[in-house]
């Protein structure tokens, strides 16, 4: 039977944001004294007053401001806003340089193994054998893929490899009694991160320009690199998507110096069993283990970028390194003296070794290679489809990822962070826009080689509609997102006075 | 829209103004409409000695951070506090109230190295 009371419209409905949409309150904001989502069983150990224990100086004036919420509406809230979120597993997501492919399921499996999930990174090598084992192998498979000769699994991250390449760099120099090699080359090109892990490592980055082809300007590296000059740090293929065609020449410039070359191999992802950085005169690289391994991005990390380096090298990488022993078992080894030390606790991103390790043995050798071929089949794909609707400006044929301008919508009054916003209306992951930063008004399109060609063939559908409103109706672009849970964000004020807080209002 | 010629330019699109025989600096019109919206300036404190074609600062826009490079040599005797609360003073007024420093130049004839506003015009449009 009806029962009286107010009956509230749903939230959204009249701009076409749909019943779940609206905003989602606080979890603070949910929050009811007297409700709990646990039911815990009757403590057994006495009572002890936090004054009696805590010295009154540090304890705190009340208790923290816990929201206080049942199971249910506990559940129904993070659902909620999950349902908000863009992801692989919902949309196509043309990120790029951050190469958003899929991460299979049967990663998330290996990983969860209770023998991998349970093991305590203490326990003693006798009784890790299968783990040990797991990281021996990715090592020697990551050196072959990168024609390097040995590799340390310790950094977290992309850019924490960075840094430990560099120093493994500074440490090989110092070795040879050359402490006054502060400089360390960037193409203009290059990811944000390279010029800061220098300055990270207590060197300064000499950016190099480009060409008009958009690879490494040689006479302005010959006219940099010196005895000065600890290395380069250079991205192939590049930030452009471009394969660095000069690249055997740019090693001997820097090798004739006394400098290395590092490779940012951020975009391995394109030539997986095509050509291997050690053969085409890399001392250093690091791998990204989210964008080629298909290891998750998810929320910042965990991440892995181990490391692969050439001979010389070897001595300085972290401690300690998994070995394996001439009676076929595997152990840490300790005794490295030339070692810069552990960059990392315990032994690395382990979960995400796993992850890595197990796309690569379902893959094997062909299938990492096919994988390259079909990321650069989808790219060029994609570009050869758009460069009349939008400026392509370097040369086809790309790598994995390509660069399109917006300067002829811009033109027209539409940015490209305009036709990006657009994209959200499409129900697509906006690219990467404003990078790199020598191409105006940039999107940087990567499909991976994890998508259908229905899914590519509608991108190319939206992105020439896009291009076509641009024309008819620039100003209507401005408001994009017209249709998603958010119009468009107020970046300055997002910036300059976020509003952050972990209380009800 | 033509630059104002009561100034010269840098290549790298700062501004320069002579004063009373100081010299205010700031950031072009095709600047501030390259960036986007300003978020963060960070500006050296008063007394700083900033040297031409070299960094002083940092601007910050939701594109991209850049550096500002000094269009001349000299000790800042003023920086313009207000951009603190609010850097938007550069996108509303890129010419006048979202100056960024005033420096006392040790040599005024720098000056005379950079462009006018013809010649600078001509090579932002060309970009």
């Amino acid at each position: 039977m009806p029962t009286t009371g107010t009956v509230t419209t749903p939230t959204g409905t009249a701009d076409g944001v749909g019943l779940r949409g609206g905003t989602e309150p606080l979890i603070f904001e949910k929050s009811s004294p007297g409700n709990c989502a646990v039911s815990l069983p009757d403590s057994d150990v006495p009572a002890v007053e936090p004054a009696s224990a805590i010295p009154a100086d540090l304890l705190a004036d009340a208790p923290p401001p816990l929201p206080e919420i049942g199971e249910l509406q506990l559940v129904r809230h993070f659902t909620r806003l999950s349902h908000r979120l863009f992801s692989v597993d919902t949309q196509f997501y043309p990120l790029g340089s951050c190469t958003m492919k899929y991460n299979p399921r049967i990663n998330e499996h290996a990983a969860a193994l209770p023998g991998f999930a349970g093991l305590h990174p203490l326990a003693p090598d006798a009784m890790s054998q299968g783990a040990l084992r797991l990281l021996f192998e990715l090592r020697t498979w990551l050196a072959e893929v990168a024609g390097l000769d040995e590799v340390s699994l310790q950094p977290c991250a992309g850019a924490h490899g960075e840094m430990t390449g560099l120093m493994v760099i500074i440490a090989c120099h110092r070795s040879r009694g050359q402490n006054g090699r502060t400089k360390v080359l960037t193409p203009d090109s290059s990811h944000g991160t390279n010029p800061a892990s220098c300055t990270l490592c207590g060197r300064h980055a000499v950016p190099v320009k480009s060409n008009a082809r958009g690879r490494v300007d040689l006479d302005d590296l010959r006219a940099k690199v010196d005895d000065e000059t600890a290395a380069m740090m250079i991205t192939n293929p590049s930030t452009l998507g471009l394969f660095e065609d000069q690249i055997a020449a740019i090693a001997e410039i820097l090798h004739d110096a006394g400098a290395m070359l590092y490779l940012d191999g951020a975009n391995m992802n394109a030539i997986m069993g095509l050509t291997r950085p050690g053969d085409f005169g890399v001392d250093v690289m690091h791998f990204n283990t989210h964008k080629t391994f298909s290891t998750p991005h998810g929320g910042g990390g965990p991440g892995a970028g181990p490391i692969a380096v050439r001979k010389h090298l070897a001595p300085f990488l972290p401690a300690p390194q998994v070995v394996k022993k001439a009676d076929g078992t595997f152990a840490w080894d300790f005794d490295r003296p030339q070692s810069i030390g552990r960059v990392r606790s315990f032994n690395g991103q382990f979960g995400v070794l796993v992850r890595a390790w197990t796309y690569i043995r379902a893959l094997g050798n062909s299938g990492l290679r096919q994988a390259s071929e079909t990321a650069v089949l989808a790219a060029n794909y994609l570009a050869a489809r758009l460069k009349d609707a939008y400026d392509l400006p370097y040369a086809l044929p790309c790598m994995h990822e390509f660069v399109l301008s917006a300067v002829r919508q811009k033109a027209r009054g539409v940015t490209g962070m305009d036709v990006a916003k657009r994209l959200i209306d499409y129900d697509i992951h906006p690219p990467t826009t404003y990078f790199p930063m020598i191409v105006p008004e940039a999107l940087m399109i990567e499909p991976t080689e994890t998508e259908s060609l229905a899914v590519l063939d509608r991108f190319v559908e939206v992105m020439l509609r896009i291009a076509a409103e641009a024309e008819s109706d620039p100003d209507a672009l401005h408001a994009a997102p017209t249709r998603g849970y958010i119009r468009r964000a107020d970046v300055v004020a997002g910036d300059r006075k976020p509003n952050l807080r972990w209380e009800a209002e | 829209m033509a630059s104002p010629s009561d100034r010269r330019y840098s290549k790298s699109h700062e501004w320069a103004k002579k004063d009373n025989g100081q010299v205010t600096v700031g950031i072009s019109q095709f600047a501030v409409d390259e960036l986007t919206d300003i978020t963060y300036v960070e500006l050296p404190a008063v007394g700083a000695a900033v040297r031409a074609g070299k960094a002083f600062g940092e601007i910050e826009s939701v594109k991209a951070t850049s550096e500002l490079f000094s269009p001349i040599s000299g000790k800042i005797v003023a920086v313009n506090e207000q951009l603190a609360d609010d850097p938007g003073l550069i996108n509303n007024d890129p010419w006048e109230a979202g100056w960024l420093i005033r420096v006392q130049p040790s040599n005024a004839t720098e000056l005379d190295a950079l462009l006018d506003s013809q010649a600078y015009d001509a090579q932002a449009g060309s970009h």
